[in-house]
């Protein structure tokens, strides 16, 4: 093997930095799955009826679902008795403010780089925590709530603002939808919420933390976020897990409702759970449905994702663009490394008169890892004028891994017009020894290889994200370079 | 500056160089030219230190140190450039993000200060003159979309604004028309000082109309078999390797 191939190996193999425990109270229900576990969750959330009914609905509906295979991902069977549905950090009392957090849990977030102190805080960004099923801070809220701007845990939203939460909860992602949304409706604990009124611009970033913490848990959370007319909110969410021997499932609903006329939401995701060891084992299963709908006139979702974590990363951030002249954005950017799998990409649902949507993915290949690209674009009937573009990218390092693209193209009308451009490069030895010498070293060569394929996804990130993203990236892909 | 001897090098059980002799002092133009499959771009690859070739038996001093012995990186930015014979392109990178990550590698390794982008841009405004380069290809990708003669222009390009003490042109010339020949010439020839030396690896004699060696070395089947000054590639070009060759043949 050349040194550029072990290079692009060493550069791939360092270990995850995120891979610790911490030792908090846990209130958690024994594993399995029923009726009286949905049950005993809602009750614990001290939820109203609408919500229970709800919740059993769906747990009813996904009985009769069986699970979905046709991923490009390979993974033993799921045993859904054998996990916890349910695990919080055990408060000492009920929280009125951060200073009744666990310190703990406060420290955990500090390691993390997300301080939850608010004047520690960059300005500018309010963060919601979520430990495995529930949220245990967010910060900001009172501020925010000065513009009428909701930003809160799910969980309080469904005490505070039942109305909203009923009417908007499943508008987009109903129960029915897969396998895996039914199964979070029925049991998911916690996650955002966050509503944005007439006219207000959200002043700050909103984000979401996750983090997975207890054994044997599978995290379920949602995320509603609606805009009404007018409105603009950019919204961040970040994630990361302990490493253990065994797959975690991570299984969460995000449903984005850009109601009125020109109303804008932007979704940014730095994921980056555990991956799994170089072996392939333990790692997050990241089976995530995220869907938003445009249904004001003019109205815009934009979804970015940079996606370096979990063993098995599957979802689709889509759109539906009801709203006349609605304009959809998919930007990712995928690594896969070691034996990591990913299958991902995007749906945009043209629906409105001259809609519009485009689509820049780029994935990268390294070790052993699989990396797909599955979309839809599906432009019907009444969607006269509608046009996509569509730019599917793959880089591949090394000659063990694989990039696999499936775009899918469904046109109903004549005055459409879809383009897709596809392109797959691997990054040659001759490049690197290019850059060699030039005085460059590998390292810095493949970093700056990289970064540049992803630079068109990379300048759609918030400023602090994209830095965070391109040395997340660097560390993801450290040793793999050869 | 650089002194190779007897050096004997190949690739897999393949010999190719069987014993190089070649010693280049400050100030120096050096070509070296050969038929095909001589092993002339194989002697640029080694001193560069590209991959994939084995060093048989040796050894390569540069400036005194075992250049063998050091990463290619390193070859670099101790003042070592190879003017590639098929510049590659790097799609995403900027050019000039990339010319001043490697400027400011030899300038850390030199103890310099690095350059700042305005400092940078400054270097290269005016080198961009000497080599008459549009200034959108640094805008471009590195090399993406360069025609064959800019891939060129922009190899001297670069070469200006690392300033090397030891620079190795492998076969420049190839793909050029006469008139970017001439302005690729003419930067190679501005580029040249009293302390810095120059190795020409050419096939063909027009390059060296333009870029006037002090020696001209024939290398064929792996070996420097003649050495000589500039008249030696005109005599060359009147009558072929085959002359060389021939009384390589009989002369061993």
């Amino acid at each position: 093997m050349s040194t550029a191939t072990e290079t692009i190996e060493e550069f791939v193999n360092k270990e995850y930095q995120y891979g610790f425990t911490t030792n908090v109270d846990t209130d958690k229900i024994a594993p399995g799955l029923s009726e009286d576990v949905v049950r005993l969750i809602s009750a614990k959330k001290n939820e109203p009826k609408f919500m229970l009914d709800w919740r059993l609905k769906a747990y009813r509906h996904w009985l009769t679902m069986t699970e979905p295979k046709w991923q490009k991902a390979h993974y033993p069977p799921i045993d859904y008795q054998a996990s916890i549905y349910y695990a919080a950090p055990k408060p000492k009392k009920v929280l009125g403010s951060l200073d009744e957090v666990d310190p703990e849990v406060l420290k955990t977030f500090d390691k993390l780089g997300i301080s939850l102190n608010e004047q520690k805080r960059l300005t500018g960004v309010a963060v919601d925590a979520v430990v495995d099923s529930v949220s245990v801070a967010t910060t900001f809220s009172k501020e925010l709530a000065k513009q009428g701007i909701i930003f809160c845990s799910f969980t309080d939203a469904v005490q505070k603002h039942p109305e909203l939460v009923e009417k908007y909860l499943g508008s987009v992602v109903p129960y029915t939808d897969n396998f895996f949304a039914a199964l979070n409706a029925a049991v998911f604990s916690d996650g955002s919420f966050c509503y944005i009124p007439k006219g207000v611009r959200c002043p700050m970033e909103l984000s979401t933390y996750f983090r997975i913490n207890t054994a044997n848990t599978g995290q379920f959370e949602r995320t509603l976020i609606v805009a009404e007319e007018g409105a603009y909110v950019s919204y961040l969410e970040g994630c990361t897990a302990p490493m253990r021997d065994e797959n975690q499932l991570h299984a969460a609903v995000v449903e984005l409702v850009a109601l009125g006329k020109k109303s804008e939401i932007k979704y940014s995701t730095v994921q980056n759970w555990y991956p799994g060891d170089k072996n392939g084992k333990g790692g997050i299963y990241n089976f995530v449905t995220k869907r938003g709908k445009c249904l004001g006139e003019s109205s815009k979702i934009s979804w970015t994702q940079v996606e370096t974590g979990s063993a098995i990363t599957w979802k689709y951030p889509s759109v539906i663009l009801q709203g006349d002249n609605s304009f959809g954005e998919f930007y990712s950017v995928a690594l896969t490394n070691n034996m990591q799998q990913a299958d991902t990409g995007t749906k945009m649902i043209h629906i409105g008169k001259n809609t519009r949507s485009t689509i820049v993915s780029k994935g990268i290949s390294a070790g052993r890892g699989q990396n797909s690209y599955r979309g839809l674009v599906k432009i019907m009937k009444n969607a006269t004028g509608a046009r996509n573009f569509s730019q599917c990218d793959s880089l591949l390092l090394g000659d063990k891994c694989g990039a696999h693209t499936f775009p899918y193209i469904e046109v109903k009308n004549t005055s459409s017009q879809v383009e897709h451009e596809a392109s797959t490069s691997k990054i040659g030895e001759d490049q690197i020894f290019y850059c060699n010498q030039r005085g460059i070293s590998t390292q810095d060569a493949v970093n700056m290889i990289v970064n540049g394929f992803c630079k068109e996804v990379f300048r759609e990130l918030p400023m602090e994200f994209a830095v965070e993203a391109q040395k997340l990236l660097g560390v993801s892909l450290e040793g793999s370079v050869g | 500056m650089l002194q190779i001897t007897n050096l004997h090098a190949g690739v897999d059980d393949k010999k190719i160089l069987k014993g190089i002799n070649l010693t280049i002092n400050p100030g120096e133009v050096h070509a070296v030219m050969g038929p095909n499959g001589s092993g002339k771009s194989t002697l640029a690859a080694i001193l560069a230190g590209r991959d994939g070739y084995d060093v048989t038996a040796g050894q390569v001093l540069y400036n005194g140190k075992d250049l063998l012995d050091m990463d290619p990186e390193v070859r670099a930015r101790e003042g070592v450039f190879l003017a590639f014979q098929y510049p590659v392109e790097i799609p995403g990178v900027n050019s000039t993000y990339f010319l001043k990550a490697a400027l400011n590698e030899v300038r850390k390794h030199k103890g310099e200060p690095e350059l700042d982008a305005m400092e940078f841009l400054a270097v290269v405004k005016q080198k961009m003159k000497l080599l008459e380069l549009n200034e959108d290809l640094l805008k471009r990708p590195v090399n993406e979309g360069f025609s064959g003669g800019e891939k060129k222009r922009n190899e001297i390009f670069q070469m200006a604004v690392l300033e090397p003490k030891l620079a190795i042109l492998d076969e420049t010339d190839s793909g050029l028309d006469i008139d970017a020949l001439k302005i690729v010439a003419a930067g190679v020839n501005k580029l040249k000082r009293p302390d810095n030396a120059q190795l020409v690896i050419t096939h063909y004699q027009r390059l060296l109309d333009y870029i006037i060696p002090d020696f001209v070395h024939v290398l064929y089947n792996g070996r420097i078999v003649r050495t000589g000054t500039k008249e030696l590639a005109l005599e060359l070009e009147e009558k072929g390797y085959d002359w060389i060759i021939q009384h390589e043949t009989v002369g061993a």
